[in-house]
């Protein structure tokens, strides 16, 4: 019963962690048809901004809670500067060539950047800890959670709930639709493409580095993190099906609970099982869980 | 008045001819009054996630020695300048890429750059990658962290060698200390990556409990993907179990994030986590290393090191330098400098004077024994190629009144207790009773 209920527990703090870095991601991919290497340097970007805000607030003893949210808001100016510059400064260039030459721009820039992240911070390592340290603990028989990792689940959950509000219930959510399903239309109805597409690029650098900013107490921040989130934000992506919102929700959540399940029961197969997830899925449904297949245009 | 001029210009123009000439020949007689500097490659990893715990240091551990020896300024038996009086010129180059890319900086530096010799490498990857083609080259190689003990037990090497311990040594010191710090132990665990290092590294410390400890079951064996920064399920997993230690030998980021979360979870609080290469992370962890755990240094490196006028010496010289006590990868790195210098001077003395050949190097440095920051070194191993010392564990508290990390209840264990014979595969040695260990 414990360990029903530990990978129960640990699925859902491990899919929080996968929709978190993964929505950025599909949300450009939906809107820009951009599959976003740079969404790995966003993620680092958040996690070192978080740990340099870390040691900008918590050196001066200030209140824990308003220290997680100036982190949090550190990080997500990072993201918007950086989304900002790199939309208009070189994907504008590159709109309307071929994908494979935008996905090559993208691994480009994450190049750059991860040499970018060395030149600012050096190659020595960074604790942002304090919050989760300050948010203590409680116990299940055995088990002991994290009440972090519990806040980690209530902020993926939440933001879940707002990207699809803002998706349904916004003027811009709509247009944004409008977009995802045809660009041509949309533009020939007067909807201003270009500024959805800054828009877009920018909230979903801001998610990345959200993504790196409450990861950042968990982890060391350290070079290199950002390669890892990458392989494991497009496994996501392309379980739910690449652009889809509830996608990257449902299929965090199969490959949160999965791996929790592998890891307690047969640890062996725990690498293996979210690619083991996703390449039966795609077996099944080549276009991901909530993606149609779609008619070519001629 | 033109013509003046033309020739006002012609004179400096000459006179300046001259002169340079004549610093020219200045020059050349200076440069053939000096010998030419022994050329080193020091290769390390200078960018990547190995930077920050194991290549920068090693870097700097070889910035620094090479320094103190153009300068004379080592203490005796090493107060010669250089490699037998010769200054050394260094080159350092980054360790990160592909194992192909590792072997192309290896060729440009043997081959375009034409060093004397190349000391570096701290992954196991990189070492199997570059030994054949070592051998091929007829380069001399001194290996100064990797740890796989492959590259001496699967073929007889000429011209590479690694004074400091392989991974073996670490492990079964690792089981030696869990049990004699916690006699009673009925269930232990392993949280490894999921890679050669990992898996070597659970693979020896499991063989060693089971010839220690035959009634202790090895409980859940665990092996997270490299870097893989979130461990919910695998602290979940410890924290059902019965296991009374948990052995690690994550680094770095893994094992920082891994002991944070522990932290924050209570399970070090649970059970002791024997950490194989924390030594490495107690400076930057500090009060967040939880109190208890059981540290390594893959040898007696850092607070481990023994108490000689050398290693204090060495650790001044760093603090002074970088402002941090240097962690093993920088004593892994003085030891395998110093083994070229002794090899060095052995065969220039040999010789009778002037620079060695590289094979007479090489027959000089078969089976050396001396002495480094950290203690004694003797290449007992791989037909003189490989070298053992002693090792030592210990278990970490903060202190508080201090401000400073601190290893106590440090236990000792002989070279020849965790190492295995000459000539005797490593894995074998364990697996079979860890025979003829002098303990």
């Amino acid at each position: 019963m414990l360990t029903a209920f530990a990978i129960v527990a640990d699925g859902l703090v491990y899919a929080a962690y996968l929709f978190l870095v993964a929505v950025g991601l599909t949300l450009i991919f939906g809107v820009m048809k951009i599959l976003n290497v740079t969404h790995g340097s966003f993620y680092a970007f958040g996690a070192y901004g978080a740990a340099t805000a870390a040691g900008i607030y918590f050196d001066r003893s200030l209140p824990d809670a308003l220290g997680f949210l100036f982190m949090i808001l550190f990080a997500m100016g990072i993201g918007l500067i950086l989304g900002l510059i790199l939309e208009r400064g070189i994907l504008r260039l590159v709109y309307g060539k071929d994908e494979v030459v935008i996905v090559l721009v993208t691994y480009a820039v994450f190049l750059i950047l991860e040499d970018v992240i060395t030149l600012i911070w050096g190659p020595r390592s960074y604790g942002a800890y304090q919050p989760m340290v300050a948010a203590g603990s409680i116990d299940v028989g055995r088990l002991t959670l994290s009440n972090y990792d519990i806040g980690l689940v209530i902020i993926a959950a939440a933001l879940a709930l707002a990207t699809f509000l803002a998706l349904k219930r916004t003027r811009f959510g709509r247009l944004l639709t409008v977009v995802i399903y045809d660009r041509e239309t949309a533009a020939a109805f007067g909807v201003n493409v270009t500024l959805v597409y800054t828009v877009t690029f920018v909230i979903g650098a801001m998610l990345g580095t959200l993504g790196g900013a409450v990861m950042a107490p968990k982890i060391s921040v350290t070079l290199g993190i950002g390669v890892e989130v990458i392989v494991l934000a497009f496994a996501v992506v392309a379980i739910g099906g690449m652009g889809s919102i509830e996608g990257a929700l449902v299929g965090a959540l199969i490959v949160g609970l999965a791996r929790a399940a592998a890891v307690h029961l047969m640890p062996q197969i725990e690498l293996f099982i979210i690619y083991g997830v996703m390449a039966l899925v795609l077996a099944f449904r080549p276009f991901g869980l909530f993606t149609r297949a779609e008619p070519r245009k001629i | 008045m033109v013509a003046d001029t033309c020739a006002k210009h012609f004179k400096i123009l000459g006179l300046t001819t001259v002169l340079m000439g004549v610093s020219a020949i200045g020059v050349q007689a200076q440069q053939a009054a000096a010998p030419a500097p022994v050329r080193l490659g020091i290769v390390s990893f200078l960018t990547g996630p190995a930077a920050s715990p194991f290549g920068i240091p090693g870097r700097n551990g070889a910035e620094i020695m090479i320094e103190a020896l153009n300068g004379g300024k080592v203490p005796a038996p090493y107060a010669t300048v250089g490699l037998g009086g010769t200054k050394i010129e260094a080159k350092y180059v980054d360790e990160a890429g592909s194992a192909a890319n590792v072997v192309t900086e290896f060729r440009n530096l043997v081959q375009r750059d034409k060093v004397d010799a190349v000391v570096g490498y701290i992954s196991s990857g990189s070492c199997l990658a570059v030994t054949p083609v070592a051998e091929e080259l007829k380069a001399l190689t001194v290996y100064f962290d990797c740890g796989t003990p492959r590259i001496f037990e699967e073929a007889a090497r000429k011209y590479v060698f690694r004074p400091s311990p392989h991974a073996t040594m670490d492990n079964t010191g690792a089981a030696r200390y869990v049990l004699s710090k916690k006699k009673d132990v009925k269930f232990f665990s392993g949280i490894n990556q999921n890679y050669a290092w990992g898996q070597d590294s659970w693979r020896d410390f499991l063989s060693a409990m089971n010839i220690l400890a035959p009634s202790a079951k090895a409980e859940k064996e665990l092996f997270p993907k490299l870097f893989a920064g979130e461990y919910g399920a695998e602290i979940s997993t410890l924290l059902t179990s019965k296991s009374q230690v948990v052995h690690t030998s994550f680094w770095n980021g893994d094992l920082e994030g891994f002991l944070y979360q522990s932290q924050a979870r209570g399970l070090s609080k649970r059970m002791p986590i024997i950490a194989t290469t924390a030594e490495a992370s107690i400076w930057r962890m500090r009060d967040k290393m939880p109190d208890g755990t059981i540290i390594g240094g893959r040898g007696p490196n850092g607070p481990l090191a023994p108490n000689t006028a050398l290693n204090k010496w060495f650790h001044g010289i760093y603090v002074d330098r970088y402002g941090t006590p240097p962690t093993y990868p920088s004593y892994q790195m003085a030891l395998a400098i110093l083994g070229l210098k002794v090899a060095w001077e052995k065969a220039q003395k040999t010789k009778g004077g002037g620079a060695p050949t590289t094979e007479e190097i090489v027959s000089a440095f078969e089976g050396i024994e001396y002495e480094a920051p950290s203690g004694k070194v003797k290449l007992a191993l791989g037909k003189g190629h490989q070298g053992i010392q002693e090792t030592a564990y210990g278990t970490y508290r903060f202190n508080k009144q201090k401000q400073t990390p601190e290893i106590v209840d440090v236990i000792r264990f002989p070279a020849e207790c965790v190492n295995p014979p000459s000539d005797v595969n490593s894995d074998d040695w364990v697996k079979g009773g860890m025979k003829g260990a002098k303990c």
